[in-house]
């Protein structure tokens, strides 16, 4: 691959990504080595195809749209700082963080808020701040097996959006997304242990 | 006369038990038909064997002589020729019946591990043969074990090792299970020295280095037996890898310390031993260890170059294979190495480049070979346990034996936390307390410590009953004990919080997180130490590859099988409706406006368990081996349904014009998906192997972007009647494919892996079908040369590929 410099000056706006992101050098040089090995053409950025690279994301049923994911509005690529960010909402939650967090400054990407803000986006495919029912329907679509009828989909979407909507618009907002799973441990399920 | 009809009698008994087991399948009828084959079997034999003895060996010439008729008899009888065969397949028999009857039962294997089920099947075959006071033959001597019975055990579990995860915890492994052993052999047989200079029990004639050598052989642990038990509870990847290494490394240094103890003990006045001899000892126990590695790897490499040309006699490959670790096994034995060190490092070196160069068949053939033989090794070994525990030899001593289980324990905790208190300094992932805790308690005995103290050669031991009694408590007190305890243990530990239901939402959005944390996870790869896994990685493509991989294209023959195959794949499954447009939902349903339907909670339920039911899987990261089968394929289907149906909404959003960056679409082109091969197939075959081997932590080479911009560009042609059919082939091609890169998904690795490159194979030319495709249409020159580039990096690595490669390119 090339004699990759291990330092962590390579990193372009390295103290502003950690800032941003909250990860440790070793943790930021470790992303940036992954970063330098998807992009196998070392062109500075990751496109989609880049992503799809990852054969187990192939077999993800969500692999399309966790790849989406770290394209945020329409772009067709992503640099280290993009990646990074997207892979902070996985941090695991640090509990010091909570407490000597300067109350001015902007939510860690880390928090429990940012994390479910995340997974919501995974639902809310057009961005209008609600899971709609066909979104939902879309969502278990993906998540289900080929064994399960339409019909059976439709009356479980219906329940699945009736259970949360609150305000009766037949759409599930963020607020209503969170309520329902306050009590999740959403801080451990959406964690990962490596990205310390 | 009579022996005959019993022996008629007893098989129609058999055939009707086998008629109740269908209609009952249950347990307890298993035992039950087990027990009277078993009676009968033995009954029979008895009989006989008193009747026999009374004869002269050449019974039927004898009888007839003495016979005054002189007549040829019709029937005869001489059992004492087949005894020993007739015997031993019988055992082995009756253990595989009761393993039918284990599974049957589902829930049972996850209550206990099956060595549970094995002791109980040997004591049952030991009390029948006590009971009816037969003189069981001799068949377990120090010979028999150490030339047939362990090899085959020890190069099972060599060749299902997963080699990466091992490599990158070498370090780890090495130091718990070389350390680990030492110590708890030598802390065993020094606190039991200690114990028996107490006067008062009596042991005072077992001098340390008996002592000793006892440590060393009841510290040979199988933990690998447990795992089964808690293996669908979540535990991490490394905690596997060091059970594994642990099972691996085990036996080999007991034996090894177990050989260096008998040749102290050879030396006949204890006095002599000076710290000369020490030394020279424990130079020995190093020398030995590396020799046996390094004969393991020699030998690995000499049959991954034979199987090399191996392609026209196919049915010779799994013996090659076999015959090339057996013999690495008794070379190293005759130069006094060890031979279990050998023949595991023969397995994991030839493992990688035998399963390329081996058709698919043959490899099918050896993992189930090796399965069989090891199972059957491993089943006779605790047949003999059974026997021996039912007998007369024992020698029971209280002191000694409870104190040896204490110790056990007590050594086994103080290794565990001492040594990865130690290994945690310098870990990057540091072992918690409570998988600290499952290695302790997953320090199972099995039939290693057994077969080396029935071993032990009573001259220099005269107390050997004593030992062989205290192996036999430890082995059932640990397998019967932790075994079944160890499972809830996992499962407590663990912390499933969820006793209430969940609703309907969280179940969802949970399992949703799950899938989202398993594909970022993914995404980020593995961390591990690159350099020196790249240095050796690009040894390997260099020289390694080149000198023990065919080089053959595959025959046309075969590649249009496959695709035979396929096509019957494909058409099933629009049979079966999955590549039907309903598989994807349905865009132009207008939003409903939902009334607030009042549900019933039986819908409620019944709906939550369709969720929980059909829901996808999450992939799983960690390992899963179960020691006595080789799990099914049932994530493949999953997969596969993924992939499908991810191709079918690539293909609708592109034909939707979504945000893909596919390009425009061609013209309509030729789709010739073509079976013959091509100008430099054999490059483009070294070529994808180069692109697939070259690093599997998660990061698909090449041949990944591949046959997904091949994928890619056929997606963008056209629909056509014809290629419908065609594409969910490519997916299928692409799903297998996807599943060998990611080794770590929920398959078995061996089959599944190695199933998965198999198929890497055969689809180079369908590649190179729509290469041809795609050149020569009106692509745009950023995806061209795109596409290019990154064939590009694929070629750094084999220039000669490349410009082999290019003329191809160049063709149109």
């Amino acid at each position: 691959m090339g004699s990759r410099s291990s330092h962590a000056a390579l990193i372009p706006d390295v103290d502003h990504i950690r800032r941003e992101t909250g990860f440790s050098q070793a943790s930021l040089l470790r992303l940036y080595h992954r970063f330098q090995a998807l992009d196998r053409e070392e062109k500075g950025f990751l496109s989609r195809l880049d992503l799809q690279q990852i054969g187990a994301l192939a077999v993800n049923p969500l692999g399309d749209r966790i790849i989406d994911s770290f394209f945020p509005n329409g772009s067709q690529r992503v640099d280290f700082a993009g990646f990074a960010r997207v892979l902070a909402h996985f941090r695991p939650v640090d509990e010091d963080d909570a407490t000597i967090r300067d109350p001015k400054q902007p939510e860690p990407l880390n928090s429990r808020m940012n994390k479910l803000r995340f997974a919501f986006q995974l639902y809310d495919l057009d961005r209008d701040g609600k899971i709609s029912r066909n979104e939902m329907l879309q969502v278990l679509r993906l998540m289900v097996g080929v064994q399960v009828t339409d019909e059976q989909l439709e009356s479980i979407t219906d329940r699945t959006v009736q259970e949360a909507d609150e305000d009766g618009d037949g759409a599930v907002s963020f607020m209503e997304f969170t309520k329902s799973l306050e009590k999740m441990n959403i801080e451990q399920k959406m964690s990962i242990r490596i990205l310390k | 006369m009579a022996h005959i009809s019993l022996q008629v009698c007893s098989k129609r008994l058999t055939g009707m038990g086998l008629e109740m087991l269908m209609t009952f399948s249950s347990w307890n009828w298993l035992l039950w038909l087990m027990v009277l084959a078993g009676s009968e079997a033995s009954s029979y034999v008895n009989e006989s064997s008193n009747s026999t003895a009374q004869q002269a060996p050449g019974a039927q010439f004898a009888a007839s002589s003495s016979d005054p008729d002189e007549r040829i008899s019709v029937f005869e009888l001489d059992y004492d020729y087949v005894q020993i065969p007739y015997e031993v397949t019988l055992w082995i028999l009756l253990a595989s019946l009761a393993k039918i009857g284990f599974h049957l039962y589902h829930k049972l294997p996850h209550l206990m591990p099956e060595s549970c089920l094995l002791l109980i099947v040997g004591a049952l075959v030991g009390s029948i043969i006590f009971g009816t006071h037969h003189k069981s033959p001799p068949v377990m001597d120090s010979s028999i074990y150490f030339l047939y019975l362990l090899p085959p055990i020890v190069l099972e579990s060599g060749y299902f090792m997963p080699t990466r995860p091992f490599f990158e915890n070498i370090g780890s492994i090495l130091w718990w299970a070389g350390l680990g052993a030492l110590i708890n052999a030598f802390g065993i047989g020094l606190s039991l020295y200690f114990i028996c200079q107490i006067k008062a029990f009596g042991l005072g004639d077992i001098n340390l280095l008996q002592n000793l050598l006892f440590g060393s052989l009841i510290s040979a642990v199988d933990p690998v037996a447990v795992l089964a038990v808690f293996e669908e509870a979540r535990v991490n990847e490394q905690l596997y890898m060091m059970i594994f290494g642990e099972a691996l490394l085990n036996d080999g240094i007991s034996v090894v310390l177990y050989n260096i103890l008998i040749a102290f003990t050879k030396m006949h006045k204890f006095e002599d031993i000076e710290p000369v001899d020490i030394l020279a000892g424990c130079a020995r126990f190093v020398i030995v260890g590396c020799g046996g590695v390094f004969f393991g790897i020699i030998f690995g490499f000499i049959s991954a170059f034979i199987t090399r040309f191996t392609q026209n006699i196919s049915a010779i490959e799994p013996l090659i294979v076999f015959m090339f670790s057996y013999l690495s096994y008794l070379a190293a034995e005759t130069l006094y190495l060890s031979g279990i060190l050998a023949i595991t490092a023969c397995a994991v070196t030839m493992k990688k480049y035998v399963e390329e160069n081996v058709s698919q068949t043959s490899y099918t053939t050896i993992k189930y070979f090796m399965k069989m033989l090891s199972s059957v090794s491993e089943t006779l070994i605790f047949i003999f346990m059974g026997v021996s525990t039912i007998g007369k030899n024992h020698e029971w001593n209280w002191a000694f034996i409870c104190f040896t289980l204490v110790f056990c324990q007590i050594w086994r905790a103080i290794s565990v936390f001492t040594l990865f208190y130690v290994s945690n300094q310098f870990r990057t992932f540091p072992f918690s307390i409570k998988d600290q805790f499952i290695i302790f308690y997953s320090g199972v005995r099995g039939a290693g410590s057994f077969s080396l103290a029935f071993l032990l050669p009573l001259s220099l031991f005269p107390r050997k009953k004593l030992f062989v009694t205290a192996t036999l408590v430890v082995t059932y007190f640990t397998v019967f004990f932790q075994g079944i305890t160890i499972g809830p243990l996992v499962r407590y530990l663990d912390v499933r919080k969820t006793n209430k239901k969940e609703s309907i939402n969280e179940e969802l959005h949970v399992r949703l997180m799950d899938h989202l944390k398993a594909g970022i996870e993914d995404v980020c790869g593995q961390w591990s130490h690159y350099q020196v896994r790249d240095k050796f990685k690009k040894f390997d493509h260099r020289y390694l590859r080149k000198i023990l991989i065919r080089r053959n294209l595959p025959k046309s023959s075969i590649v249009s099988l496959y695709k035979k195959l396929e096509m019957k794949q494909a058409i099933e499954m629009v049979e079966t409706g999955i590549l039907t447009s309903a598989a994807f939902p349905a865009p132009y349903q207008p939003e409903r406006i939902q009334g607030t339907k009042r549900l019933s909670p039986e819908d409620v339920e019944s709906m939550r368990d369709i969720l929980t039911r059909n829901m996808y899987q999450v992939r799983q990261r960690t390992l899963s081996y179960n020691k006595y089968s080789l799990k099914p394929q049932t994530s493949e289907k999953q997969a596969k349904e993924i992939l499908i149906r991810r191709q079918n909404t690539l293909r609708e959003s592109m034909r939707k014009g979504q945000s893909l960056p596919w390009g425009k679409p061609t013209g309509t082109k030729n789709f010739r998906y073509l079976s013959f091969p091509y100008s430099n197939p054999q490059s483009a075959r070294r070529e994808a192997r180069a692109a697939e081997l070259t690093d599997d932590d998660g990061i698909d080479p090449g041949f990944q972007p591949l046959m997904f911009s091949a994928h890619s560009r056929a997606g963008s042609l056209q629909e056509r009647r014809q290629t419908q059919a065609m594409i969910p082939m490519k997916s299928l091609h692409r799903g297998e494919k996807a599943l060998s890169f990611s080794y770590r998904s929920d398959t078995s690795w061996g089959e599944h892996a190695g199933w998965g490159r198999r198929d890497a194979i055969r689809p180079k030319p369908l590649f190179y079908a729509v290469d041809e495709e795609y050149e020569s249409g009106e692509q745009t020159e950023e995806e061209i040369t795109a596409t290019r580039s990154r064939w590009r990096t694929e070629h750094r690595r084999s220039r000669e590929h490349y410009k082999s490669h290019s003329p191809l390119l160049h063709i149109k």
